[in-house]
């Protein structure tokens, strides 16, 4: 049962991906961004990782695309006309490319695969609320209090690049 | 139970699509949105082998990386409405300022 369930995410992920890269209409674009995310999640719910699973609805398919989606329909951007009306040889060295790193990455897959030990009886715990809070708060405390940090330096950041500049005569910053 | 092996390949798979998403398109938030998509590709590894070994320290990784990812986020948007502001336009083969 678990099984179909994973092929099941796993090829609404890929299919959702790949329709993601290929549509011309940048909506249709973070619309299909939001599916695979929410596909995502279903998968970190297969290995036990409950948080992670609610958080990335939660952050990724809730603000960040909806940042995304506000930014796209601020700009107004018009869809790509010329995606893929001439075959260019960009697009072929880019597969080529794409697949290139595909089969690296199997590759070195296929050579450690067999020295992975067997899935630990434990993990079934692992991925609650209770289980990262609790790492989180005493072992990587440090961490997360910089993470605090960061988030803060990005939004100041964010509205100063962001904002129209308007020049009084007088400042020089 | 899965093998891991399907997640790990499943999450190279992603970050595959990802890196062909950023190496095909113009349009910068699309980019932006391929990159995204490799974050989480890799996202996914960590939270395989982090429920493989019974080890928590993976999933605090990748809240961290979500952290890291808003932050990330909310910068460039920025930086993608300062540049439209200036050319009208989010195709990057039309930023050619700084281009020799």
């Amino acid at each position: 049962m678990i099984t179909y369930f994973f092929i099941f995410l796993a090829v609404l992920a890929v299919a959702s991906a790949i329709a993601m890269v290929i549509s011309k209409n940048t909506v249709n674009s973070a619309l299909f961004l939001v599916l695979n995310m929410v596909a995502l999640a279903g998968l970190f719910l297969i290995l036990k990782a409950q948080f992670l699973a609610i958080i990335q609805v939660l952050v990724y398919a809730g603000a960040i695309m909806v940042l995304f989606l506000f930014v796209i329909m601020l700009l107004n951007v018009d869809a790509e006309a010329s995606l893929f009306n001439k075959l260019r040889v960009k697009y072929f060295v880019a597969f080529l490319l794409g697949v290139g790193v595909f089969s690296q990455i199997l590759y070195s897959l296929g050579s450690f695969s067999d020295t992975l030990p067997t899935v630990s009886p434990g993990m079934t715990s692992v991925g609650t609320v209770e289980a990262v809070g609790d790492v989180l708060f005493t072992k990587y405390l440090l961490p997360f209090e910089l993470t605090a940090i960061l988030l803060t330096a990005a939004v100041v950041g964010a509205i100063i690049v962001a904002q129209h500049k308007v020049r009084t005569g007088t400042s020089d910053d | 139970m899965i093998s891991i092996d399907w997640f790990l390949a499943l999450s190279a798979l992603l970050f595959c699509i990802g890196i062909i998403g950023v190496l095909i398109r113009k349009n910068a938030i699309v980019i932006f949105m391929s990159v995204e998509l490799m974050l989480n590709a890799v996202n996914l590894s960590l939270i395989s082998f982090s429920s493989h070994f019974g080890n928590v320290d993976g999933q605090i990784l990748v809240f961290f990386s979500l952290a890291v990812a808003a932050a990330e986020a909310v910068v460039g948007l920025a930086i993608i409405i300062s540049i439209f502001r200036n050319n009208l336009s989010v195709d990057v083969s039309k930023i050619n300022l700084m281009r020799w």
